[in-house]
């Protein structure tokens, strides 16, 4: 990483950390959702910038953690574990889920996971004797961690960030080692991926397993968060959603799901003025960035950020052709 | 039995409206590689086109003439100009995400534009039912079906027995190889475009006296489509009409028959199954993977 963009990450990371204590009960609200948004935006961006699939699945990964958590803490078990759990069963879910769709061919995991997704609302819809159906659940409890007691709405933020600082530092880690190159390989060029003896398939099918976990871990923080989960929060809206922040942020940028959560949580605030035409003039404005910068935000700001530096060492250049004249 | 044949009959109605949806998806992937997930909300809009057109006063079959009319140009022409063709160039994922934010701006301006409420449609024939042996088959199933196979007939002579359909499937078989025979291969993909939206404005027409027009119904008929697609096999016209009809009358035998609260459940789990077993689709032939 450049210089400045060490700078960028510690001056947002202070952002993220003083910004609680100067916004009232709604808008430590809105960043805590930002916070576990970005967690499942990142387990996407796993599936979508590293591996090159759509998955349309990850919303319902997100309820599954949801509920997995709201069903195990009232039955005594402690949050973490139950947290954990919800990230297990969701990266052994997702690998059965992508083993057949990656068998065959390149966009059938999209259908799958949709379908899939359609699946897991039908689900908890249905079966009330398990997720209470359409009333869904309610106040699922906040953990304490060594006596540190989270119910406040500004304590249960500092877990959540704390969470995606450990998420993504995990993330970010194993994109660096040799492992995760292997997922870097896979989306720059996967016909050389596989010619240099990589098993394609199996890294592919890892990615979105440990993306699809990302999406329960997500979850598992989102019920304590708004404490009333139902199937609806969980249908293809919130899939389709999460697509739109990893694309809109930058899909294969590591900080890409920072920037797309944070569009798709305060965008509906600040376009409060549009009424209710917010969703036309968001689909509007990626229909229109598409085909101009399909790499999203940072791509946008990295093309500027190229384009400046290149003006620049025009600049030098000229002056240095300048200085070296007669 | 009595209920059987009714069963089989509006079985056969859904799944017709499925089969016309499905193959316009597919014509669209074959030719150029759009995978349309707005086809949903292409489906649910030509209805309210028809109704804004009553609105201002226009009589029924008129106002159908301007729903299709203006489904050519807003859903065929403007959609290949404006969101597909600057597109291409970055390959299937990017354009999937392009139709994806479309089908939410579709979806989005047909409830704030008109109503976000369910709208009565007009029947094509006044709701009569025909007593046929014991079962009971309404008129508007049988005018469905009857529809429904007229275009599909029509469909199969223009794509076989005219040049310009030959030429279409030339394209959508092998676009370098037409072209190099002399196909004007971007005219028959526009074509393609225009032809999707004549079959989902019939289908919207068809299925809106049925569902109402909602600015929801896209949802579920766009994973219809998908699946209808999928099962019949991806790469074939014909298995995208045998997928919508498999469809259609599983849907209906399975709600009745074994869960209603499952229904949308057994589409989806024979999705699954054709992809784990037989990835092809019923009728399509094997895929070379393309990066």
């Amino acid at each position: 990483m450049t210089r400045a963009g060490v700078i960028a990450v510690v001056i947002c990371a202070v952002a993220a950390i003083v910004a609680p204590f100067f916004l009232k009960p709604f808008g430590i609200f809105l960043i805590s959702t930002w916070v576990v948004l970005t967690i499942a935006a990142i387990g996407l961006n796993l599936t979508l910038g590293y591996a090159g699939q759509i998955s349309l699945a990850q919303g319902a990964f997100v309820g599954i953690g949801a509920y997995t958590v709201a069903l195990l803490t009232p039955l005594g078990v402690p949050f973490f574990v139950a947290f954990l759990a919800a990230g297990l069963l969701c990266f052994a879910i997702g690998w059965v889920l992508g083993y057949p769709a990656l068998r065959v061919q390149h966009h059938y995991l999209a259908f799958v996971t949709l379908a899939f997704t359609t699946l897991v609302f039908l689900v908890l819809r249905n079966e009330e004797w398990l997720t209470n159906g359409i009333y869904g659940i309610t106040g699922t409890a906040r953990p304490a961690l060594f006596g540190w007691k989270t119910g406040g709405a500004r304590d249960f933020y500092f877990l959540c960030l704390g969470m995606l600082a450990l998420l993504s530092f995990a993330t970010w880690w194993m994109l660096r080692s040799p492992w995760g190159r292997a997922f870097i390989a896979l989306r720059e060029n996967p016909i050389r991926a596989l010619s240099l003896g990589l098993d394609t398939r199996r890294y592919t099918l890892m990615a979105f397993a440990i993306g699809s976990s990302l999406g329960g871990l997500s979850g598992a923080l989102y019920a304590p968060l708004v404490q009333f989960i139902e199937p609806n929060s969980f249908a293809l809206g919130l899939s389709l959603n999460l697509l739109l922040m990893v694309i809109v942020g930058g899909s294969g940028y590591f900080f890409g799901p920072f920037v797309g959560a944070l569009v798709a949580v305060l965008l509906p605030e600040w376009l409060r003025v549009t009424h209710g035409y917010y969703l036309i003039v968001y689909a509007t404005a990626i229909m229109i960035m598409m085909p101009f910068c399909p790499s999203g935000l940072l791509g946008l700001a990295e093309r500027a950020g190229r384009a400046l530096a290149g003006s620049r060492a025009l600049k030098k250049t000229s002056m240095h052709t300048e200085g070296a004249g007669p | 039995m009595a209920s059987f044949i009714q069963l089989l009959v509006s079985g056969l109605a859904t799944g017709a409206i499925y089969a016309l949806i499905a193959v316009g998806f597919t014509l669209l992937w074959q030719t150029s590689q759009t995978i349309n997930f707005a086809q949903g909300e292409f489906v649910m809009l030509p209805a309210f086109f028809v109704l804004a057109a009553m609105n201002v006063g226009a009589p029924f079959w008129l106002a159908t003439l301007i729903g299709i009319a203006l489904s050519i140009v807003i859903l065929g022409v403007l959609f290949k100009i404006i969101i597909v063709d600057p597109m291409l160039k970055y390959g299937v994922l990017p354009l999937v995400i392009s139709t994806i934010a479309l089908s939410l701006f579709l979806k989005e301006s047909a409830k704030d534009f008109y109503s976000s409420q369910a709208q009565p449609f007009p029947a094509l024939v006044p709701p009569t039912d025909i007593h046929f042996f014991d079962a009971v088959v309404s008129t508007q199933s049988l005018l469905v079906l009857a529809i429904a196979i007229i275009t599909v007939i029509a469909l199969n002579l223009l794509l076989n027995k005219t040049r310009v359909g030959r030429q279409m499937q030339a394209t959508a078989q092998n676009p370098a190889l037409a072209r190099i025979l002399g196909v004007p291969v971007q005219r028959m993909v526009f074509y393609t475009f225009l032809l999707n939206a004549v079959l989902v404005a019939i289908a919207s027409i068809l299925v809106s006296p049925i569902y109402l027009a909602k600015f929801t119904n896209g949802e579920t008929l766009g994973i219809a489509a998908f699946i209808a697609a999928i099962i019949g096999g991806f790469n074939q016209v014909r298995g995208a009409i045998l997928g919508g009809v498999i469809l259609g009358v599983l849907d209906n035998l399975s709600a009745a028959y074994i869960s209603s609260q499952y229904r949308g459940a057994f589409p989806l789990i024979i999705l699954i199954a054709v992809i784990l077993f037989r990835p092809q689709g019923l009728l399509g032939r094997i895929e070379e993977r393309t990066v």
